[in-house]
């Protein structure tokens, strides 16, 4: 298999042991693949130099999006393709509309957005997901690091990874 | 530097680790079902078997099944929407409202909370469809174009903005609580021995693996689901209540309804958390998980909003005398005097007395008081509604035409129905999904502990001084 990719994988029993272990390994110069946890971690972004996720704005374009949508619609039904006379009140009564308006602010904000994030993780049904070790859903916190884009060796690899703390280095080859 | 108060105890006990978490919840996925379940959930399908032949009977025959009459044209089918819809509150208040506010004991709750509230909208559509009449017509309320000449559905009206209220509520409900559980579900299929579990939790789980990048993503989603959803939820039923402030009955016609609504939602939902969470936590086991502390608290926003739902009582009462409109002053005489006059006294001891036995400490922290106080507001919050509906409708403008309402055996089965859905559905869940967010949990063990320690070794060092 000349596609398959060679991993150290290096497993921690704590989060604040893998924060420090974060530092120390990116600190030698080394790039890290992915870490993995149970929970999400506070302030792991940083650590791993991970730029601020651009979802806010993806929810914010989807939310006016619905906004529009929904004024169109009631603006053109109501005022233009079959104006009705509703006890001689205006065609086009903007304050009935703010309750449609908003609903649908947050349905296509909402439906948007986690589309999005589903998307960019890649996060469907019919996923192959690529598990380093099966306890991160449980207990475990794995840093995996990628032998092919580190000068390092694997012996140092395995060495750095333990100096910091992982209680157990494994290899998984994907 | 991290502050943290003494003076609150932890969120979970009993020393858990990451690990014990997971055995704790996962194990009642992965067991066989017990026959308590079995014998729970026969009954369910059993109650839900009975009601939808009622609901046939009623779809079947027409809504002339029910005890209507010409002057009260919405009784027991809107009583129990409404109720419904306010149950169906809390569950989103907790994850939402309370993760914008950080309140970190929302994380044991939530899971069940908001599982609960799309089954209980759930139910409370249904009573709409049966209210239809004509429920496989039930796409009229929606702007399509049609065969009558692009007659389009008119955006003024209170019961279109209801349509979009409660879909937009219930579709988004769906997506915060699925996206919420993709962790947890992972957890069940890393975990699973047998081949087709992992194959159902595994396309469950849409391929979760907890990578950093996922979790910052995950994070934002949520927070902003929370920010999304909290708006909305009081926005749903304020146009609930839109259904009758716009109107022109006496009795329905009040600026007051959106507030008073969305109060007393919360108050029943929260009884509702409380009743299915007590039973939940007796029969799997929960009690390092929802703590003590966990009930108080929602006690104690029980004794808030049932407070706001008192005072909201008394203003209307008041208003409705000081306003000096002669109908509107009657129709709240009529509550509490009238031939109704116990339904509004239950509604008055139920919902304005019995939550207020909750200042005393005791009790907040007594489960069987909890348990029965949770039920009877459930039972005050359904009053509530029986009595804004029927009696403001029963004794009209003309003396000629009062009329009394009497449910018929369809309109009990109906009620049944609801009750058999709501609770197959949620002994489904309490089977086959994790009932407690696993990985919020996890995430707020090490902090509470911590500040166990430190909170210990304190002690101990002024004793020691």
């Amino acid at each position: 298999m000349s596609n398959s990719k060679n991993f150290v994988v290096g497993v921690f029993d704590d989060e604040d042991v893998l924060m420090h272990a974060i530092d120390e390994v990116r600190g030698a110069g080394v790039k890290i693949h992915e870490v993995y946890s149970p929970y999400p971690i506070h302030g792991i972004d940083d650590a791993l130099g991970y730029k601020r996720s651009r979802l806010p704005r993806a929810a914010f374009m989807f939310g006016i999006t619905g906004t529009t949508c929904a004024l169109t619609l009631m603006i053109w039904t109501m005022g233009f393709d079959w104006p009705m006379n509703i006890g001689g009140k205006h065609n086009i009564p903007l304050p009935d509309f703010i309750p449609i308006s908003f609903e649908l602010t947050v349905l296509f904000a909402a439906f948007g957005m986690v589309g999005t994030f589903l998307t960019a993780s890649n996060l469907f049904p019919w996923s192959k997901p690529v598990i380093f070790d099966e306890r991160i859903t449980d207990d475990k916190f794995v840093m995996a690091i990628d032998l092919g884009k580190n000068a390092k060796s694997k012996e140092e690899l395995r060495q750095l990874l333990s100096a910091n703390g992982a209680s157990e280095v494994n290899e998984k080859e994907v | 530097m991290h502050i943290s108060s003494h003076v609150r105890p932890d969120l979970v006990t009993g020393g858990k680790t990451l690990h014990d978490v997971t055995e704790d919840i996962s194990r009642h996925v992965e067991s066989k079902p017990n026959p308590r379940w079995l014998i729970a959930f026969g009954l369910s399908v059993l109650l839900l078997g009975y009601g939808l032949y009622n609901v046939y009977k009623t779809v079947w025959f027409g809504i002339g099944m029910w005890g209507l009459n010409k002057t009260v044209g919405w009784a027991w089918d809107i009583t129990n929407f409404v109720w419904w819809v306010g149950i169906g509150h809390a569950g989103t208040l907790i994850s939402a409202i309370l993760l914008l506010f950080r309140q970190k004991w929302r994380t044991s709750i939530n899971r069940a909370a908001e599982a609960m509230t799309i089954f209980a909208v759930l139910c409370a559509a249904s009573f709409i469809l049966e209210h239809m009449g004509r429920p496989w017509l039930a796409y009229w309320p929606l702007p399509l174009p049609n065969a009558f000449g692009s007659l389009w559905v008119n955006f003024n009206s209170p019961l279109v903005w209801d349509v979009f209220a409660i879909s937009t509520y219930l579709s988004v409900s769906v997506v915060f609580w699925y996206i919420g559980m993709i962790p947890d579900l992972a957890t069940i299929r890393d975990r699973a021995t047998n081949k087709i579990s992992k194959i159902v939790y595994g396309s469950l789980s849409f391929g979760w693996t907890g990578g950093a990048k996922d979790w910052s993503r995950y994070e934002s989603v949520s927070l902003i689901l929370a920010g999304l959803s909290t708006p909305l939820v009081l926005s749903v039923h304020t146009i609930v209540s839109f259904d009758f402030a716009t109107s022109v009955i006496p009795g329905w016609h009040t600026t007051i309804f959106p507030p008073y609504f969305v109060a007393g939602a919360i108050f029943s939902g929260f009884a509702m958390v409380l009743t299915l969470m007590l039973i939940t936590r007796a029969v799997y086991k929960l009690e390092d998980y929802i703590t003590l502390e966990h009930i108080e608290t929602m006690n104690k926003i029980i004794i808030l909003t049932g407070s706001i739902v008192g005072v909201a009582y008394i203003t209307e009462f008041f208003i409705a005398w000081y306003s000096g409109v002669e109908y509107e002053a009657y129709a709240f005489i009529n509550r509490a005097t009238g031939p109704y006059w116990w339904a509004y006294w239950s509604m008055m001891t139920c919902n304005v007395i019995s939550p207020q036995l909750l200042w005393i400490r005791k009790l907040r922290r007594n489960i069987a008081a909890t348990f029965i106080i949770s039920i009877i507001v459930n039972i005050g919050m359904w009053f509530e509604r029986f009595v804004i509906i029927v009696t403001s409708l029963h004794r009209d403008y003309l003396p000629s035409s009062w009329a009394m309402f009497f449910p018929t055996s369809v309109d009990v089965g109906d009620y049944l129905n609801s009750f058999g859905l709501f609770f197959t559905l949620f002994f489904l869940f309490a089977k086959f999904l994790p009932v407690i967010n696993m990985a919020e949990v996890k995430g707020i063990l090490k902090s509470s502990q911590k500040h166990h320690e430190k909170a210990y070794s304190k002690k101990s060092e002024s004793a020691h001084v």
